[in-house]
C-alpha cells in the first residue's frame, strides 16, 4: 500500500529510484542535487537497494559513465545542477542521439557567473535542444511520481530516449512536503523490467556510435527527429498509464482556473504553487485569471498550449533564465512561436524574474499580473526583468 | 596463468578485421589487431574519437567482430566505468550468466590518454574499475592533422610545433604516462610495442587477467604523422626499444621489470633514421635528447632493481 508521509523531497526521489530498482548510479556531486546523490549512497550502503553507484570525478564523466550503462541494457540513473550540467553537456546529446534510456533529475539552478548555488532554470536552457524528453515538477510529489513515470516512458521500446527530471534547486528539493511514496509492489506491477533492444553484448558483438560521413549524417539526425516527434501520443498515453496505476493525473499541459480566464499566467516549476495563490486572490475578486503549468517542456506541446490560449486575451509569462541579446525568456519566445500561427492570438508579455533563487512572493504575482496586463492594454509585446531593485 | 603467444599458437581469429582505413604502415592497427587477439571474443571494447574510432567505424561499415562503442573524445575511461559497472551488477543480479567473462577494454590515442581524457583516466584508474586501458601512442594528434600532444617527444616537429628559424619543433618533453598510472596504485601497468608483437599479445593477455584497472602504454609508429616511408614504422619501433627511447618494462603490483637491452644503440640511429619530424635536429639537440635518454633509462633500471 501507498503511504503519506512527510519526507524531504531530495530524499522522496531517493526512495523513488530505490523503487525503480535502478541498476547503476553515476553522479558526482552538485549543490543543490546533493542530498539526492546522498539518500541514494545511504539506500545502497544499508542494503535496501542493490545497485552500482559509481562515484565519478566530473559530471562529465557522470554522464559518460551513464552512456556505456544505458548501452549495456542496466537501469541507468543520475542527478546533477547547474554548472554540473553544463559541464556534460556534450554528453547530453549523445544520450538522445544514441537512444539509450538514462532518466536523470536536474535540481535547477542559476550558472555562473557569479557563483550562485540557488535556483533558476539557466542551467536546463542551455540543453534544450539536446532531444531528451524534459518535464517540469511543481511539488514534492511531481517530482517522486515523475521519477517513476520517466523510467517506464524512457526504456519503452517506442520510445529509448532520456528523460531530464526538473526540479527546482532548494525551493523544491530542500522542503519538506506530505508526500504519497508508492508501494514497491505497485511499482514492480507499473514498471516492467528494462529490456534494451540491442545491448552491448559479447554474445550479439554490435557497434555502437560509429562516425557519420555526410552521405548518412542528415539522415540519422531527420529519424531522430521522427522519432522524438513520434513521442508526443506516447507521453500522452503513458500519463494515462500513470493514472490508471496510481490515480494521479499530470498532462503536458496544466490549467488552474482556467476556466474563462481572459488573462493566464504561464510558468514551468515550483513558482506555480505560489502563483496560484494570486490567482486566489483576484478570482475571490472577480478577476477573470487563470493559470497555466508548463510540465512538458520537450517535445514542446504546441497543439495543448494553442488550446488553453483559445480564448484568453492575454498571456503573462514568467522565465526564471535569461536569454541575454535574444527575444527575452526561453518560455516565452517558446510560446510565441506556438501561437504566432493561430487565427486568435492573445497579447503575450514576458517577465524574466526569480533568478538566483529571487523569491517571488503571492503578493509579487498579483504585482506582476497588473503589470502584465497594463503592458498588454498598451498593446506591447515586451519583456522585462520583474523584481530588479533598481 | 595467462597465456603466452608464440609464432606457433598464435590465434587465427581476428577480431579487428580487415578493410579498416587505416594507413599503410599504421602500427596502431597493428597494435589493436594483436592486442584484440590476445583478447579474444569476450570483451567490450569502448574507444574514443581518435585515428582508431576514425579507420575502424565509417558508417555502415565496421572493421569490429567484438561489441564496441565510441562516444566523445576524452570520456573512454568514464564510458568504461560504466560499462563495467553495469556488467557487475547484471551478473549479480542474474541479468547474465554469472560464470561468463566479459572483460571491459578501453582504447585511445596519446592526446585522449594524456591530454583530454587524463581526468577521466585518472578516475577511472583510482575508482579500481576491472577494465583494460590500451593507450595506442603515435606522439601526436594524428587524426587531426599531426598537432602536437602532451605526449609528443622533444625535438619533435609537428603542425603546431613546427621546426623552424626560430624552433627545434617540440619544447616539452613527453609526460610519462605509464609512470603516472603507476602512481595510481593499480595492479597492473606495461609497456608494449608491435614490433615486439609477442611481448605485446603476452602483456595483453595478463592484463586480461587482472582483477582491478590494468594500463598499457603501447608505442605505434605513424608514418603519416612521422613523415616517415611507409615501410619502416616496424623497424622504427624497434629502434625505439634498442637506444631506450621506448624502453619495455611491467609493472605487476608495484613490482618493476624490464627487457634490459645488453647494449643500447646511439639514440641519434632512432632520431635520423627516416623520420621527417626530427630531420632539422642539430647535433645539439640530439646531445640533449641522448641525455635525458640515458638517463631516464638508468632511472628506470633502478626502479627495476638492476644495477
Amino acid at each position: 500500500m501507498s503511504k503519506r508521509i512527510g519526507i524531504e523531497v531530495s530524499v522522496a526521489v531517493a526512495e523513488a529510484v530505490k523503487l525503480c530498482n535502478v541498476d547503476v548510479i553515476a553522479a558526482y556531486p552538485i549543490t543543490p542535487q546533493t542530498h539526492i546523490v546522498e539518500a541514494i549512497a545511504d539506500l545502497i550502503a544499508n542494503g535496501e537497494l542493490d545497485a552500482e553507484y559509481t562515484c565519478v570525478e566530473s559530471e562529465h564523466s557522470a554522464m559518460s559513465a551513464c552512456l556505456g550503462s544505458a548501452a549495456c541494457g542496466a537501469r541507468t540513473y543520475t542527478a546533477t545542477a547547474g554548472q554540473g550540467l553544463e559541464l556534460m553537456h556534450e554528453v547530453v546529446y549523445v544520450a538522445s542521439s544514441m537512444r539509450l534510456p538514462i532518466v536523470m533529475s536536474v535540481a535547477n539552478r542559476a550558472l555562473s557567473a557569479p557563483l550562485s548555488v540557488w535556483g533558476d532554470h539557466s542551467d536546463v536552457m542551455a540543453v534544450r535542444d539536446t532531444g531528451w524528453i524534459q518535464v517540469f515538477c511543481e511539488s514534492g510529489q511531481d517530482a517522486v511520481d515523475m521519477t517513476i513515470w520517466a523510467f517506464k516512458l524512457a526504456e519503452d521500446k517506442r520510445v529509448l530516449f532520456p528523460v531530464m527530471i526538473n526540479l527546482d534547486g532548494f525551493h523544491l528539493t530542500h522542503v519538506v512536503e506530505p508526500i504519497v511514496m508508492p508501494s514497491k509492489e505497485e511499482v514492480d506491477k507499473y514498471l516492467p523490467k528494462n529490456s534494451y533492444p540491442k545491448p552491448l553484448d559479447p554474445r550479439t558483438p554490435r557497434t555502437f556510435g560509429s562516425f557519420a560521413p555526410p552521405a548518412i549524417y542528415t539522415e540519422i539526425k531527420k529519424s531522430q527527429e521522427v522519432a522524438f516527434e513520434g513521442t508526443r501520443p506516447i507521453i500522452e498515453e503513458s500519463f494515462k498509464d500513470f493514472e490508471k496505476h496510481f490515480g494521479r493525473k499530470y498532462q503536458a499541459v496544466e490549467e488552474y482556473k482556467t476556466e474563462g480566464a481572459e488573462t493566464i499566467l504561464l510558468m514551468m516549476g515550483s513558482y506555480a504553487q505560489t502563483a496560484s495563490l494570486a490567482v486566489d486572490e483576484l478570482r475571490a475578486k472577480g478577476e477573470k485569471v487563470g493559470l497555466v503549468k508548463l510540465r512538458l517542456w520537450r517535445p514542446f506541446p504546441f497543439d495543448e498550449l494553442r488550446k488553453s490560449f483559445a480564448h484568453a486575451k492575454r498571456v503573462i509569462i514568467l522565465d526564471r533564465s535569461i536569454s541575454v541579446g535574444g527575444p527575452g525568456g526561453p518560455v516565452a519566445s517558446e510560446v510565441r512561436a506556438a501561437l504566432y500561427d493561430a487565427a486568435k492570438r492573445p497579447a503575450i508579455v514576458g517577465f524574466i524574474g526569480g533568478l538566483g533563487g529571487r523569491d517571488i512572493l503571492p503578493e509579487n504575482f498579483v504585482e506582476l499580473i497588473k503589470k502584465g496586463q497594463s503592458i498588454a492594454a498598451q498593446g506591447q509585446e515586451k519583456f522585462e526583468m520583474y523584481g530588479v531593485r533598481e | 596463468m595467462a597465456q603466452k603467444y608464440n609464432i606457433k599458437n598464435m590465434p587465427r581469429e581476428e577480431f579487428f578485421a580487415s578493410g579498416h582505413r587505416g594507413c599503410v604502415g599504421c602500427c596502431l592497427a597493428l597494435a589493436v589487431r594483436l592486442a584484440a587477439k590476445a583478447l579474444g571474443p569476450d570483451i567490450i571494447v569502448v574507444n574514443a574519437t581518435g585515428c582508431l574510432e576514425i579507420i575502424s567505424s565509417a558508417y555502415p561499415e565496421t572493421a569490429w567482430e567484438v561489441p564496441w562503442i565510441h562516444t566523445l573524445f576524452e570520456n573512454t575511461a568514464a564510458v568504461a566505468s560504466g560499462v563495467e559497472a553495469a556488467y557487475k551488477v547484471m551478473k549479480r543480479k542474474g541479468y547474465f550468466p554469472a560464470d561468463r567473462p566479459v572483460k571491459i577494454v578501453a582504447m585511445a590515442g596519446d592526446g585522449g590518454t594524456a591530454d583530454i581524457g587524463f581526468q577521466a583516466l585518472s578516475g577511472a584508474l583510482e575508482r579500481g574499475h576491472e577494465f583494460v586501458y590500451i593507450c595506442y601512442d603515435n606522439e601526436a594528434y594524428m587524426n587531426t592533422g599531426v598537432q602536437r600532444s602532451g605526449a609528443t617527444p622533444y625535438g619533435a616537429s609537428t603542425t603546431t610545433s613546427p621546426a623552424g628559424k626560430a624552433s627545434s619543433g617540440q619544447k616539452t618533453w613527453k609526460k610519462n604516462m605509464p609512470l603516472i598510472a603507476v602512481a595510481h596504485n593499480i595492479p597492473y601497468v606495461a609497456t608494449a610495442n608491435p614490433s615486439y608483437p609477442f611481448d605485446l599479445m603476452n602483456k595483453v593477455s595478463k592484463a586480461k587477467d587482472v582483477k582491478g584497472p590494468a594500463y598499457i602504454h603501447v608505442f605505434a609508429g605513424c608514418p603519416t604523422g612521422w613523415r616517415s616511408p611507409s615501410d619502416t614504422p616496424v623497424e622504427l619501433g624497434k629502434l625505439a626499444t634498442q637506444t631506450g627511447v621506448f624502453p619495455l618494462y611491467e609493472v605487476e603490483n608495484g613490482k618493476w621489470t624490464m627487457k634490459v637491452e645488453s647494449q643500447l644503440k646511439p639514440v641519434k640511429e632512432y632520431l635520423t633514421a627516416s623520420q621527417g619530424r626530427y630531420k632539422h635536429l642539430s647535433e645539439e639537440t640530439i646531445n640533449i635528447i641522448q641525455d635525458r635518454v640515458t638517463r631516464e633509462y638508468a632511472e628506470l633500471k633502478s626502479r627495476c632493481g638492476i644495477v
